[in-house]
């Protein structure tokens, strides 16, 4: 090589940092702007979608430009095909905050109703999944990778457990129930983003070790 | 220790504890390495690691080089091939050797085509005839040439040429094909023809080819074998190699950290 490719490596790692670090912040304001009904934060993360968006098709681009310019193989071919899915997992957490946020929105026009389970707790697993995940891609750490993938479960747990919670609170008070089914969302889209921090740790696997662990583990 | 062993079913070539010197200077070192049948293995590595010399021990083309000597045992279908058993134009029959720059006789094309069955005092007419056919059939140049067999082959383009040379590899009907850099000289287009030629013909030889390009090792080759230093680093499926390679310095190579 490649002076050339390593440089063109070296970039796309910029590239997804950047994304990553939108995608985190994007997930952190919008958990936030639902604990504070905050409409003006909330938007703030609806208005990030389109860089986002931008960030995604550049950096795929820039996989297939280096693809196609200098077919690299081993590490740096498991790095880029890691690199475009996680970019592709980064652009769906970063809509997941979005719908977090609309939900913020939401239900600032309905009132306060308090959330019947803990969504700063769920959220914070979330956030704390997600950044460890990027953690494993950065410092290109299958352990931290396998953490993730072992709090998945948690979250998978919680988002069951608040499924019953949600329904029981719609029984005891009806009169609430749009803010509710809002609620049921909120938990939905906070086992997504778990669920798409745990893909971008198995990615992480994928690149250091060559192995799919997605369906094994 | 200093060799990937691979375990591979009936081999057709079987190599062990090969150690080649030219003079006093050990060019390959305790090299084990075993050849599947009807594969296509290709064998990378940098300039000077030892990989066109390992590949001209297999049908001692070595025996020329004045001062070079051969330690361990190489065995064709099981016969080792410095054994007196073995007449070595015979062990050449057996396994051909495409080179680098393709070297046509300045002799019409249907004569370099049957060389080697001149040489060895074939004469039936249409036994010959019919081997032209093959061979040129073989090597994807029949259609090319079928109407001009008798002139020189010495206006062909480089890929052309090479075609030839490989027909005249297969003329002999030959075990193994040693190629070494068939390519090396040749255009995008005659490479790709080549390569395609290399698919086909390991329906029915063992092809084992040197190349310089990584690319063409990966496109064509089922198994591929990475030396350094004249020491056999890394042998192993192909995909394996290219996708994750199992030692540090292959994956450096290959991904032209080094070399």
């Amino acid at each position: 090589m490649t002076q050339h490719m390593q440089r063109e490596l070296d970039n796309l790692k910029k590239m997804i940092l950047a994304l990553s670090a939108v995608a985190e912040e994007s997930v952190q304001k919008a958990a936030r702007s639902i604990e504070t009904l905050d409409v003006p934060l909330a938007e703030e993360v609806i208005g990030s979608d389109d860089l986002v968006d931008q960030m995604e098709v550049d950096l795929e681009e820039e996989c297939l430009k280096i693809l196609a310019l200098h077919q690299p193989v081993a590490i740096d071919l498991r790095f880029i095909i890691a690199v475009l899915k996680i970019n592709n997992d980064l652009e769906r957490i970063a809509d997941l905050a979005v719908n977090i946020a609309e939900r913020a929105v939401g239900l600032s026009g309905i009132g306060r109703v308090e959330i019947p389970f803990d969504f700063a707790g769920m959220a914070r697993r979330a956030e704390t999944m997600l950044n460890m995940s990027l953690d494993a891609l950065v410092q290109l750490d299958t352990g931290i990778a396998h953490q993730v993938i072992a709090l998945d479960d948690e979250v998978d747990a919680i988002h069951s457990a608040n499924y019953g919670l949600i329904k029981a609170q719609i029984l005891a008070r009806p009169e609430t129930l749009d803010a509710l089914i809002q609620h049921l969302s909120l938990s939905r889209h906070l086992e997504r983003i778990a669920d798409l921090a745990t893909n971008i740790a198995e990615d992480v696997i994928y690149m250091i070790d060559g192995v799919i662990v997605r369906h094994s583990l | 220790m200093n060799n990937a062993t691979l375990a591979i079913k009936d081999p057709i070539v079987e190599v062990k504890d090969l150690r080649f010197y030219y003079g006093a200077s050990e060019a390959l070192h305790n090299v084990n390495i075993a050849f599947p049948r009807r594969q296509v293995t290709a064998l990378i590595g940098p300039s000077g690691c030892g990989k066109s010399t390992f590949l001209r021990c297999l049908n001692r083309m070595n025996d020329l080089v004045d001062g070079s000597r051969v330690v361990g045992s190489i065995r064709l279908n099981g016969t080792d091939i410095h054994s007196s058993a073995m007449d070595v134009i015979e062990l050449r029959r057996r396994v051909g050797m495409v080179f680098q720059k393709s070297n046509p006789f300045p002799k019409s094309i249907y004569e370099n085509v049957i060389y080697g069955l001149r040489i060895a005092g074939v004469k039936d007419r249409a036994f010959l005839d019919e081997t032209v056919e093959k061979s040129l059939k073989g090597a994807a140049l029949w259609d090319e040439v079928k109407d001009r067999l008798h002139d020189s082959a010495l206006g062909f383009s480089g890929g052309q040429m090479q075609r030839l040379c490989i027909a005249r590899a297969i003329a002999v009907n030959p075990e193994v094909i040693l190629m070494d850099e068939p390519c090396s000289a040749l255009d995008p287009k005659s490479t790709a023809r080549v390569e395609e030629l290399i698919g086909e013909l390991r329906k029915d030889f063992t092809i084992i080819i040197v190349t310089h390009n990584m690319q063409q090792a990966a496109r064509v080759s089922d198994y591929t074998a990475f030396l350094y230093e004249g020491l056999l680093i890394e042998y192993g499926l192909t995909d394996k190699i290219f996708m994750k390679p199992k030692n540090k310095q292959t994956e450096d190579y290959i991904t032209g950290r080094f070399g």
